[in-house]
């Protein structure tokens, strides 16, 4: 891992990017790391495109600006594709992991030239397959940490199956779910 | 010194002031010379009193001290001259004169 | 024993209000500060505090029934944000002139207009001669540790004045970053218990507050008023001391950041000091001996000691988060001009107006601040005393 990793979540507002991106600063967190994890905020309402952000970083973080050159971007509505410039300022040895039942090729042409690693993991097939419902969070997390090497994949399931079970204290019945879901993304991202 | 009125005047100095000009204690306008306000004076006719106590209740001042059931003289300190006690009064025990004695 | 946590701003700064279990909380909500009261009533409803929560009908009351609070003897807290401050602002005034040391965390968001809910520190800066204490912070774990030590400030003999432990909105508020919280019971004994000398409730004593001064008496409550605020520049740095035997973590009424032999410096209050750390330190890299000043205690302000820090700078930057509407400059600068000017040191000066409104605050653009401070070191031309960052024109 490098010394600062920066990531860049789309989405729109409801689908819950926020909250992956301080799921994503929660369990980076609990592995050690120094943690950013925020929204940009405004008048948004549901279905807007939002952005959200995280920095991860062994030394301490001081910055406090928006992240305009990520090493990582993660797209939650490939929808966004069309409407935002979701690979601008990405870093060519960075990548962009975009949230498709599609391949990968037929998404290029939407990606401005951008010349770095595209990953695509279809995470509604995913979140229906583990959960019976469509909640992208999950997926697009396992998949940031596979992509970026943030942490390897028994820690971060290991830390998430703690973090569920805090967080689903009251309905332990959707932790294998998730946790499920969480597995399927690790192997299916590509 | 914090809650010290005692030093509380027109010459008082910012040290001597109460914090945040709280006053601590009650009654504390008793130590106020209001009286000094007064233009018109009651006098207090004691021989045509019948002690019947119209006039305490009467004075916005508390002006008319009551001890034991039976009102005293006037406390000139505090009483500013309206008059009222004067028309309160049922047997013309007080009378009303004009200013300051 | 330190607890490493990840929170937001505002989950930081509502569990050191948990710590602390303070008597009453009025509080009406407005972004970004929302998250406060919201987090607190939780608290109050699980029965982890004996708070009382009132909930109030605007800021003004959130800040009367403050004032009666405190008064009252109760250790009282509110939060707020941006218009909430304003509506408070003519109590704001009561509460400071009464000496109630009531606690507000103020989470720093522009002032409407144009209605905007981001950053700036236009609602912090228009409270700013309210006669409150204002305390800054950069990130989540100065605005907990600020919180803190508060009601020590705020709460001693020698003070008694109400305190404002303001933070970023949004920036740090809502932002979760990594965090060392103190144990309960630490934070509970140094905070310690509230017991004022006279307060309305109190047995057998009856007191008055607010009475009605004259003319002849205003001037000497104001004096009497200033000299609680001029003392709390002592406590501030009495209660970081003992703060510090706490925590490990240190403060003092300002950071210096790589200023002792800076030729150009920057004075800067809130989340953008640590962008602008980054940003000296890569100038430093290339050489060129940038600095940073970054306010903690704005009010009362220390004039003296931030003369002295500067002393030997020879260009500096003063960062105004927030429009003034002076005409010439910000009111940091215009006060640290003032504290520069009686000490007879006469650096070349510009002061900037940015971030308004969550502009946001890069390295690059705190970094093209010191390059306009290399551009009067190279041409010794001035230029404009006052000027916008990242505007577009």
């Amino acid at each position: 891992m490098k010394d600062l990793v920066e990531i860049r979540w789309h989405g729109r507002g409801g689908q819950g990017a926020k909250t992956a991106a301080l799921l994503l600063a929660d369990v980076a967190f609990s592995t050690g790391l120094y943690v950013q994890g925020f929204p940009e905020y405004g008048p948004e309402r549901m279905g807007a495109p939002i952005t959200a952000y995280n920095r991860l970083s062994a030394n301490k973080i001081r910055v406090h600006s928006n992240i305009y050159d990520p090493d990582y971007v993660v797209v939650v509505d490939e929808t966004l594709l069309e409407s935002v410039d979701v690979t601008k300022g990405l870093k060519e040895d960075g990548a962009i992991i975009i949230n498709t039942s599609q391949r990968k090729e037929s998404l290029i042409p939407l990606l401005n030239g951008y010349k770095g690693g595209v990953y695509t993991i279809d995470a509604r097939k995913i979140s229906i397959t583990a959960l019976g419902k469509y909640f992208p969070n999950s997926p697009m997390l396992a998949a940031i940490v596979k992509v970026s090497g943030v942490m390897d994949d028994e820690t971060f399931l290991e830390e998430m199956r703690k973090s569920y079970a805090h967080k689903f204290a009251s309905k332990p019945e959707v932790i294998e779910g998730n946790m499920m879901a969480l597995s399927l993304a690790l192997e299916e991202v590509r | 010194m914090a809650s010290d009125i005692s030093k509380l005047g027109l010459d008082v100095k910012w040290q001597d002031l109460t914090l945040g000009c709280t006053i601590v204690g009650s009654s504390t306008a008793e130590e106020f010379n209001t009286g000094e306000w007064r233009i018109d004076t009651p006098k207090f006719l004691k021989d045509k009193c019948k002690q019947c106590l119209l006039c305490a209740p009467a004075c916005p001042d508390s002006a008319i001290p009551v001890v034991n059931g039976r009102r005293l003289d006037f406390d000139l300190d505090h009483c500013k001259g309206c008059g009222i006690c004067e028309k309160a009064c049922p047997f013309d025990a007080i009378l009303m004169f004009k200013g300051v004695k | 024993m330190a607890i490493k946590e990840r929170l937001s701003g505002n989950e930081a700064v509502a569990t050191a209000m948990r710590q602390i279990n303070p008597d009453v909380m009025p509080a009406y909500p407005i972004t970004p500060s929302t998250e406060i009261p919201q987090y607190f009533t939780s608290y109050v409803s699980n029965g982890q505090v004996d708070t009382v929560f009132i909930p109030v009908e605007s800021e003004h009351s959130a800040m009367s029934a403050c004032i009666g609070s405190e008064a009252a003897g109760a250790r009282t807290i509110t939060a707020t944000s941006s218009c909430g401050l304003a509506l408070m602002w003519e109590v704001l005034n009561v509460a400071a002139s009464d000496r109630l040391p009531i606690c507000l965390s103020l989470v720093c968001r522009a002032l409407s207009g144009p209605i905007n809910i981001n950053c700036d520190h236009s609602d912090a800066m228009g409270a700013r001669n309210t006669g409150w204490i204002q305390i800054f912070a950069e990130n989540n774990q100065e605005a907990y540790d600020n919180m803190v030590q508060a009601y020590r400030i705020a709460e001693h003999k020698d003070v008694m004045l109400p305190i404002m432990v303001c933070q970023d909105g949004f920036i740090t508020s809502h932002a979760v970053e990594n965090i060392e919280l103190l144990e309960d019971d630490v934070v509970k004994n140094f905070v310690g218990e509230y017991e004022p000398d006279h307060y309305l409730l109190k047995d057998d004593e009856s007191i008055a507050y607010g009475p009605y001064a004259v003319t002849n008496y205003v001037m000497e409550a104001r004096r009497a008023q200033l000299e609680g605020l001029r003392n709390a520049k002592k406590v501030t740095l009495e209660v970081a001391k003992e703060f510090e035997a706490i925590s490990g973590r240190s403060y003092g009424f300002f950071e210096e950041y790589r200023l002792e032999d800076a030729d150009l410096a920057m004075v800067i209050i809130g989340s953008a000091a640590g962008t602008a750390k980054d940003a000296v330190d890569a100038l430093r890299d290339h050489g060129i001996k940038a600095g940073i000043l970054k306010i903690r205690l704005f009010r009362p302000f220390p004039s003296e000691e931030i003369a002295e820090a500067l002393k030997n700078v020879k260009y500096l930057a003063i960062m105004d988060r927030c429009e003034d509407f002076n005409g010439s400059c910000g009111p940091l600068g215009a006060e640290v001009r003032t504290a520069l000017y009686n000490k007879n040191l006469h650096p070349a000066v510009i002061n900037y107006c940015y971030g308004l409104g969550g502009r946001d605050v890069t390295v690059e653009s705190l970094t093209s601040v010191f390059r306009d401070l290399q551009k009067i070191q190279e041409t010794g031309n001035n230029g404009e005393f006052y000027r916008y960052l990242s505007v577009r024109e």
